[in-house]
């Protein structure tokens, strides 16, 4: 690394260089504005859209008005019960079901997989409508458990731990059982401790993939007491007649914020965590 | 002799008695879970698209293919097929060119690579309808920053969300900002991946420039993880969604009028649940389509077995 | 003229000193072995004279021509690598194919499908086709051709990466241990394959190897590095007899050589039980010094006969059978210091673990070396040890 560092500046280097910044500033273009805006006053936002830097801060303004027409909290609260309760759930079944296949002698094994294959191909647009109609006969919309209950089976997450348990030694498994434990033992105890990665792994691709997912809530939820963050967000907009970007902009970065804190401060795990599906093959 | 012989004949059947029997208690909640949460709502679509089933009325009624020889004189819906692979054909091909040409520039510059790799992720980690929000203000034709920076060059910005032969292309920047970071980890890994000692065969027999490198080495190196870039850059395209329900309901002049978001109109809005269904069904038949294709065409090309 | 010579190389990772300057001169067709523990620098020499790395000071010539700036393309080197790094995309014969087609197609030539379509590399593509099976049939790997490296065992894939090597007549060939990825009973007879290769060739070698055995069995020359630095350069023989270093004695030989420490005596010499002998450079009483014998050159009799004819007493503590010999590790007595003979099993099977013994040096073979480690020569003086068997 550091012989790398000490590398000769060449104009081909310099260029990669320049390409590679200026490639970086317009990916990043938009979070400026995004905070920039957030600061704007409304008069300030038509007159010089291209400065970064407000004449005079309006944070405060633009963010009490933010918080004022939806209540911000509540829908981050539902984001963080609705991903914690799905995630939670997606592990509890999925990881005993992808030892059995992995370790066990299973019976429907074949059956099985088939099934997991048809899974990780059907994606919820797929089975929304049935759900829906039967939610809607049961009277469910509009709660957690409507919100939930489709994501409650990951054949992903069966997937992604099958593939992790196949690599774990058959040997460590017998240990195990000579040691006397029972099965749900052996995956308390043994399994699931050295499966973190992949655990990790996984509770990172689904917090993200069902905190930003729109077309769900969408559908189930009306009602702004149960608005996961995406809808929130929606329904500001909707409560919000004309151009008042500077508190749409505060809303969105107050949305935007809890993730991004959470990618930055964990990224190597994060880029890991998503790039899981690139296991999906 | 023989009872000897015979004796852990019969323990072994019992241990995989026992086995099957704890693998299927492990397994049944999943199994269950999948048989309502997957297989039965399929089967339901399945049917569902043969009926003329709207939600709200309490009978509905078998009519065949007429769901599906409606969709194809629907042109709302053919529009929607349409703007779908146009919308496909901009986000997928420029999103994995940009994804690799900016792996590899990061994996040639020792400098600053963490700061580059997190500033192209970010969008993948960032939640996508705020951030389509952000874009709305930057594409605003007249107080927006782009067509501001335009004028400033002299150049009269297009109406970028707002003009049905701009909406597209708009939609499709957004997608390419929002995915390129994806692909690039994936190429970034498959560039550490491959073994330094390949560079070093390559470059003792011979290959003395970085193109000749590259065609010798990387990009067939790369092979597998390309494969798996495309499919899923066409696979996320195809389900375009969130921006368009934010920005454009399908506007203007159904100009943006996406697979997705037709479906979810006819289905959760017009309630018209049969109709619906069979859309869905065309849907899923582009997914098999590509997943096949992944697996048959492609897979035996770039599998170095 | 020299094939290869190497002068003064060193190289440093921040203040990390890799190689401490190495000089090194291959003769017309040489075989030389690298070898050395892990992490000594050997494969970071062979990949500077491929080019690979760059050294941070010194020069390197090949076939007479100064290479020291030139990229590895330019070196006439071939090198076959420790993971062999076949293109895993590419059948054998295409494998084999790259160097020449790398030289001798143009840019258009080589690119897939429409090189084909080149003007005037179809002559040149049919002529690197028969080089290949040549090759390939010369090596006995016909019917791999057109399987992909990952259809192939190990020592199939050995034997591509041979052939990759080979197929353009080198000025050097490079090898990083080409047989540690081979399960013991390949790595035997490849060994002796590679060494009839060499010969057949007579292509200058370099071979790099962690395997004692390796560059003993196969080498005209065998060149010890440790610690960044060649600390011997000779045929295996004058290595394993002669070495001129201590770190040298200790790392060549199984098992290890045994060392004591030792101090020059008031009539200037260094002795060991009845055996004493003279420096050839007078040193001062009291220098300090290192005695080392091999195994196979101390005697282990029952403590009467031992002791009476001076051998230094001490008991047996273990006894190794090992098939055609046996390994008794004896502690001195009153030192603590656990001396190893290697005796024939019919000459140990009068021992037994706990017996008091005399452990005898041959004379002839102890080696002498100052504290710095370097090798003092120094002849045994008979009288000296007949008056000591007599007084």
């Amino acid at each position: 690394m550091t012989a790398l560092q000490l590398a000769p500046i060449t104009p081909g280097r310099a260029l990669r260089f320049c390409v590679l910044v200026l490639t970086a500033a317009l990916f990043l273009a938009p979070y400026l504005f995004m905070i920039s805006t957030a600061g704007k006053a409304q008069s300030e936002i038509f007159t010089s859209s291209l400065s970064l830097i407000p004449s005079e801060p309006h944070f405060l303004e633009n963010f009490a008005k933010a918080f004022s027409r939806v209540s911000m909290p509540l829908l981050l609260w539902n984001g963080v019960i609705v991903c914690g309760l799905i995630l939670a759930i997606q592990v509890v079944i999925a990881v005993p079901c992808a030892y059995a296949l992995a370790k066990l002698k299973f019976p429907a094994a074949r059956l099985m997989m088939a099934l997991i294959m048809l899974g990780l191909l059907v994606p919820i647009h797929a089975t929304a409508l049935p759900i829906y109609v039967a939610f809607d006969r049961m009277a469910l919309l509009n709660s957690y458990m409507a919100l939930v209950a489709p994501f409650s089976i990951s054949v992903f997450g069966i997937f992604l731990f099958l593939q992790f348990f196949r690599s774990l030694p058959d040997d460590l498994i017998h240990a195990a059982r000579l040691d006397g434990m029972s099965e749900l033992g052996v995956v308390m105890r043994v399994v699931v401790p050295n499966a973190w990665p992949a655990i990790t792994a996984f509770s990172i691709f689904s917090v993200v993939a069902h905190w930003n997912d729109l077309y769900w809530p969408l559908i189930v939820v009306s009602n702004q007491a149960y608005a996961t963050p995406p809808l929130g967000l929606l329904f500001f907009r909707a409560a919000e007649a004309g151009d008042d970007y500077g508190a749409l902009m505060a809303a969105t970065l107050i949305i935007t914020l809890p993730l991004l804190a959470a990618f930055l401060l964990a990224q190597k795990r994060f880029v890991e965590g998503i790039t899981m599906t690139g296991l999906k093959g | 002799m023989a009872s000897i012989a015979s004796t852990p004949v019969v323990l072994i059947d019992l241990e995989a008695e026992r086995q099957m029997r704890t693998g299927l208690l492990l397994a049944a909640p999943a199994i269950l879970l999948i048989l309502v949460f997957i297989v039965a709502p399929m089967l339901a679509v399945l049917v569902l698209g043969f009926t003329d089933f709207e939600l709200g009325y309490g009978s509905f009624r078998f009519v065949g293919l007429e769901n599906y020889a409606e969709l194809f004189s629907d042109r709302t819906f053919l529009a929607s097929l349409r703007n779908t692979a146009v919308y496909t054909a901009i986000v997928a091909p420029v999103s994995l060119l940009l994804g690799l040409g900016l792996a590899l520039l990061i994996e040639s510059e020792p400098v600053g690579r963490s700061f580059f790799r997190t500033a192209f992720f970010l969008p993948v980690a960032s939640l996508l309808v705020a951030m389509a929000t952000v874009w709305q203000y930057l594409f605003h034709p007249s107080i927006g920053p782009i067509n501001a920076a335009l004028r400033l060059v002299g150049v009269a910005g297009p109406n970028w969300l707002g003009a049905s032969d701009m909406v597209l292309t708009s939609l499709a920047i957004i997608g390419i900002w929002q995915s390129v970071g994806f692909n690039m980890v994936l190429f970034l890994a498959g560039l550490t991946a491959i073994p330094r000692d390949l560079y070093a065969a390559a470059e003792v027999d011979g290959a003395k420039s970085a193109r000749d490198r590259f065609f010798l080495v990387t990009w067939p190196m790369l092979g597998p993880t390309t494969l798996f870039v495309i499919t899923i850059s066409i696979i996320n395209a195809v389900k375009v969604f969130e921006t368009v329900k934010t920005l454009t309901e399908g506007g203007p002049n159904k100009a943006s009028e996406v697979l997705l978001f037709t479906i979810y109109r006819e289905g959760f809005v017009y309630l018209r649940v049969g109709y619906a269904s069979a859309m869905t069904m065309v849907f899923l038949a582009v997914l098999v389509v590509l997943m096949i294709a992944q697996y048959r065409l492609l897979d035996r090309e770039v599998h170095y077995g | 003229m020299s094939t290869l010579t190497l002068s003064g190389i060193t190289k440093s990772f921040a203040d990390n000193d890799i190689l401490k300057g190495i000089d090194l001169q291959a003769h017309e067709g040489e075989f030389i072995a690298l070898v050395g523990p892990s992490g000594c620098g050997k494969s970071t020499l062979l990949r500077i004279v491929a080019g690979l790395e760059q050294a941070t000071t010194g020069s390197v010539r090949v076939a007479g021509r100064e290479v020291t700036a030139l990229a590895p393309a330019e070196r006439n080197v071939a090198m076959v690598f420790q993971s062999y790094a076949l293109y895993p995309h590419l059948t054998a014969g295409q494998n084999i194919a790259v160097p020449l087609a790398m030289r001798q197609l143009s840019r258009l030539g080589r690119l897939p499908l429409i090189g084909a379509l080149a003007p005037g590399q179809k002559a040149i593509r049919r002529e690197i086709q028969a080089k290949v099976r040549e090759m390939a049939r010369s090596l006995m790997i016909e019917h791999l051709i057109d399987r992909k490296p990952g259809q192939m065992s190990g020592g199939q894939r050995q034997r591509v990466a041979l052939a990759r090597a080979m197929v353009r007549r080198p000025a050097l060939f490079l090898m990083d241990e080409p047989l540690s990825n081979l399960d013991a009973h390949l790595r035997v007879h490849a060994r002796t394959e590679i060494v009839d290769l060499h010969r057949r060739a007579g292509v200058p070698t370099l071979y790099v190897t962690h395997d004692q055995a390796e560059a003993l069995s196969m080498a005209d020359r065998v060149a010890v590095m440790i610690g960044g630095r060649l600390l011997q350069l000779a045929p295996p023989q004058q290595i394993y007899a002669d070495p001129r270093h201590i770190e040298v004695a200790r790392f060549i030989g199984q098992p290890r050589i045994n060392s004591l420490a030792s101090r020059v005596t008031e009539e200037g010499m260094v002795r060991f039980g009845p055996a004493a002998l003279s420096p050839a450079a007078a040193l001062r009483a009291g220098t300090a010094v290192t005695l080392a014998i091999r195994p196979e050159h101390l005697r282990v009799l029952p403590r009467q006969t031992g002791v009476e004819t001076g051998g230094l007493p001490g008991q047996v503590e273990r006894l190794e059978f090992l098939g055609s010999e046996v390994i008794v590790s004896v502690r001195l007595d009153g030192m603590g210091e656990t001396l190893l003979a290697k005796l024939a099993p019919a000459e140990a099977a009068r021992l037994a673990t706990g017996q008091p013994v005399g452990l005898l040096p041959e004379a002839d073979h102890l080696l002498v070396f100052d504290v710095a480690g370097h090798r003092i020569d120094a002849m045994p003086v008979l009288a000296q040890l007949r008056e000591n068997a007599h007084g």
